[in-house]
């Protein structure tokens, strides 16, 4: 794996991952740089969702399942014994495969669901949060005038975006998506597509996709993964290009998935 | 990176967390306290006057030792006996028509009358059973409570019946139609029979329960002091008994009460619970 | 055969005979409810024509004078009932709480079992221990207790009582528990687990995501069940009849004595002494018959929107 000494944002180290008795992920070894986006691509049920999950400790809390290994997000473990999970989930968002903004609020309180958890309460504070989290998001302007109203009624394209606003209103340095555009259609998927490369100059985002032209697309490092292990780990552009491992170039290549 | 002001708020959250999870953890504990209890209390109080004449005797007189509750149990089988004679047809025929043509105006209605029935107070199916039963015949019976009863028992079996049916797949049904048979044979023989099971758990429960009421029998039924079977006769039943039983002001009907309250709560939870674990063993196939 | 017997054997057609037969029995159903309540009405309309709506606000019930108001008992009813959502509401939401999101594990099945058992009890059963365990419990115990340190209040006051309003209010709660804990617990598994993981993944402890993402979309489906327990409460008979005292007072305190619409039927009924007094026995029967199916019609709309509402979602 031949790649500039960057800044690692995450290493993982030999991660090993289990659903009560299976095993979902093997001996997963890779880094994510700071500041870029580096994509996770593979067939369903290769454990892709499984593994980011684990970076933010969501895959726990799924009864009978475990994780062993070392999980280091700024030079730190989180898996060390004593470290609190809570803690972690605040500094890392995530964005899952359905939008689902909270259903009995209003899109303003859907914005500040996580900040006001740290305590913040202020008005000015939290307008000038939503308004800051919104514009990132690229929904500003569409929703400006209904901030009052029920986060439910906006569109998927917008729900998805606005689940995105959530997510970085609580100012994370790390974003995790899993499959955030498989249940749009694709006029929404290029508006998150422009807002991930707008995000990815301030923010580590990890994105878990199906879709490889996609990760081509947006991504600059890419993972693959087959069976719960790790393939193949490099630039985006060799992995679709020249890729090293033959199962890489099935997979790229549209042989397989 | 922290400040002292997000540190403050960080430990009250965690302080605020454990309260909530010490107060519903002492819930859930609560809850189940009254069951304990409850059980303990009719255990040891009853345990000591359980003795094979308990079952097979009838009641003494005030005074005398030795009393038993056995015209009760026969009772109590006798009017569960004619309360499944009317509900079973109508319960299990009824959520049939239900889950397989009860689409549409009728279905809802029929349905809805099926929920209010289960919802309303047992005294009052005693009331019906009266008027219908006791007054034209000018005496109380059987027949009348066991009526009463079945009216207790019809809802849930028709509830129970209907979601059970709901449950067969559709192709079951359609590859059996294919095959050329009738269609209300594949009702009776294919569809109810694949249902059965869960059929069978809604009915032993409606029973469990049935066993156990005594506002339905109170005018119906009445009670007795001796040995009855005749369906047209007032016939004594273990939970009449054991109220009767309760509210005297005589010690040794007391601890019959006692008694007779262990064998009827022993009867309806190892029905309850045997039924239950039966029917999960169905549902993890 | 004669050409009669050969058009009937053509005509019968046994699916169609089956289906009808079927649609019968499941029609009997509407047509009993419809039947009580007429039955219902036609007995009480001596009692109703004498006494009008004088009978729902009148206190005095005299057997011998014909002279009937049922005021007592529904206060009874209302007042026990309350009481007894009072306490088993926050009981069995924290129950059902800590069973749907806190211990999905082997304890939380074992304790759910539990709380189905109690509801599987018979009615006697829960009297019988209310007479002779509970009511002298409170009597001699909690209510001297109450009476001594809060005393100051209506509700404190008089002389403890084992067979008391307070004693039906706290075995009706017991009764009503399992139906609580059990709806709101459907209630909270039918929210979607995404609504969790968003809260969770923001950062939200378990409390936090209890309060964020499972209860305010709860809340209907939790009112729902609310309503059915009362409407249970309101219905239950034997248990309240043999701890409630049955004396048709009103009075202030919980320690007193008290009667309900369910045990005056069930106690006055056979011993009714003149054909006033049966009457207005089943004018009682009517007003226990209709409010029990408006709370329980009330209560299913409850409980059916939030079920529709998340298969939408």
């Amino acid at each position: 794996m031949d790649k500039e000494l960057e800044k690692k944002k995450i290493e993982v180290k030999g991660l090993n991952a289990w659903f009560e008795e299976k095993q979902a992920l093997f001996n997963i070894n890779m880094y994510v740089k700071e500041q870029g986006v580096t994509s996770i691509i593979g067939p369903s049920g290769c454990g892709k969702s499984t593994f980011i999950r684990c970076i933010n400790r969501m895959h726990e809390t799924v009864p009978g399942a475990t994780a062993k290994g070392e999980i280091l997000v700024d030079g730190k473990d989180i898996n060390a014994p004593g470290s609190d999970p809570v803690e972690l989930r605040r500094q890392i968002g995530m964005v899952f495969q359905k939008p689902t903004p909270f259903p009995t609020m209003s899109i303003y309180d859907n914005v500040v669901a996580g900040i006001k958890l740290g305590g913040l309460k202020k008005k000015e504070a939290l307008d000038e949060v939503v308004e800051i989290s919104l514009k990132q998001a690229a929904l500003w302007d569409e929703v400006k005038d209904i901030l009052f109203k029920p986060g439910i009624g906006l569109s998927g394209g917008q729900q998805q975006r606005l689940c995105i606003a959530r997510a970085l209103a609580v100012k994370p340095n790390i974003l995790l998506l899993d499959e955030p555009c498989s249940a749009l259609d694709p006029i929404s998927t290029g508006k998150i597509e422009e807002l991930i490369h707008q995000l990815k100059k301030a923010y580590t985002i990890v994105i878990v996709t199906h879709n490889m032209q996609q990760a081509a697309r947006i991504a600059d490092y890419t993972g693959f993964f087959l069976m719960g292990e790790l393939i193949e780990f490099d630039h985006t552009a060799k992995i679709f290009t020249a890729p090293t491992d033959k199962r890489t170039e099935d997979y790229v290549t549209g042989r397989f998935g | 990176m922290e400040n002292s002001e997000q540190k403050s708020n960080s430990v009250a959250r965690k302080i605020k967390e454990k309260i909530f999870l010490g107060t519903v953890m002492a819930c859930a504990v609560l809850a189940v306290f009254p069951l304990v209890l409850l059980l303990g209390y009719v255990i040891i109080k009853g345990i000591s006057s359980i003795s094979p004449a308990f079952f097979t005797n009838l009641p003494a007189p005030v005074g005398e030792s030795g009393g038993g509750i056995g015209n009760g149990i026969i009772g109590t089988f006798m009017i569960v006996l004619i309360g499944a004679f009317f509900s079973f047809p109508i319960g299990i025929f009824g959520g049939l028509w239900l889950a397989e043509s009860g689409k549409g105006k009728r279905g809802f209605w029929i349905r809805y009358a099926v929920d209010v029935m289960s919802g309303i107070p047992s005294i009052i199916f005693a009331l019906f059973a009266y008027v219908i039963f006791v007054l034209p015949m000018h005496r109380f019976s059987a027949i009348a409570g066991g009526f009463a009863v079945s009216l207790v028992m019809i809802p849930y079996i028709t509830r129970t019946t209907e979601e059970m049916i709901k449950m067969v797949p559709r192709t079951l049904k359609e590859s059996a139609l294919a095959l050329g048979i009738p269609e209300w044979r594949v009702s009776v023989s294919i569809v109810l029979r694949s249902a059965w099971n869960g059929i069978f758990t809604g009915v032993m429960l409606a029973i469990a329960r049935a066993a156990g009421e005594t506002a339905p029998l109170l005018f119906t039924a009445f009670s007795n002091m001796y040995w009855n079977v005749a369906l047209d006769k007032p016939t004594a039943s273990m939970t009449v008994q054991i109220y009767t039983y309760s509210i005297s002001p005589y010690e040794e009907w007391h601890k019959l009460a006692w008694a007779g309250s262990l064998v009827l709560v022993a009867f309806v939870l190892t029905i309850t619970v045997l039924v239950r674990k039966f029917s999960k063993r169905i549902t993890y196939g | 055969m004669s050409w009669r017997k050969q058009i009937n054997k053509l005509e019968f057609n046994p699916d169609r005979a089956f289906k009808n037969m079927t649609f019968v029995m499941a029609a009997i159903i509407p047509v009993v409810f419809c039947l009580i309540l007429l039955m219902l009405i036609w007995e009480s309309i001596p009692s109703i024509k004498a006494f009008g709506f004088k009978f729902l606000v009148n206190s005095h019930w005299n057997p011998i004078t014909d002279e009937y108001g049922a005021l007592p008992y529904i206060y009874g009813t209302l007042a026990s009932s309350f009481l007894a959502l009072l306490i088993a509401v926050p009981l069995g939401l924290g129950c059902s709480i800590f069973l749907s999101e806190i211990h999905k594990s082997k304890l939380g099945g074992y304790i759910s079992t539990m709380v189905d058992l109690l509801a599987a009890i018979p009615s006697v059963v829960y009297g019988l221990w209310g007479i002779f365990i509970l009511g002298p419990f409170l009597s001699s115990t909690i209510q001297p207790f109450l009476g001594q340190y809060f005393g100051f209040l209506p509700i404190f006051q008089g002389p403890p009582m084992g067979l008391s309003l307070m004693t039906g209010g706290i075995i009706l709660a017991i009764m009503i528990l399992p139906t609580i804990t059990a709806v709101s617990r459907e209630v909270f598994q039918a929210i979607p687990n995404n609504l969790r993981e968003s809260a969770i993944a923001l950062g939200a402890n378990k409390l936090e995501t209890v309060k964020m993402a499972v209860l305010p979309p709860a809340v209907s489906g939790i009112v729902g069940a609310v309503i059915l327990a009362l409407g249970r409460a309101v219905g239950e008979t034997m248990a309240v009849t043999m701890v409630i005292g049955n004396r048709p007072e009103i009075s202030g305190s919980i320690f007193a004595p008290s009667y309900t619409l369910a045990s005056v039927i069930a106690n006055e009924f056979a011993e009714a002494s003149s054909p006033m007094n049966l009457s207005a026995i089943f004018e009682i029967g009517i007003i226990l018959l209709l409010v029990t199916v408006v709370i329980n019609g009330l209560a299913r709309i409850l409980i059916w929107k939030i079920a529709s509402k998340n298969q939408i979602q």
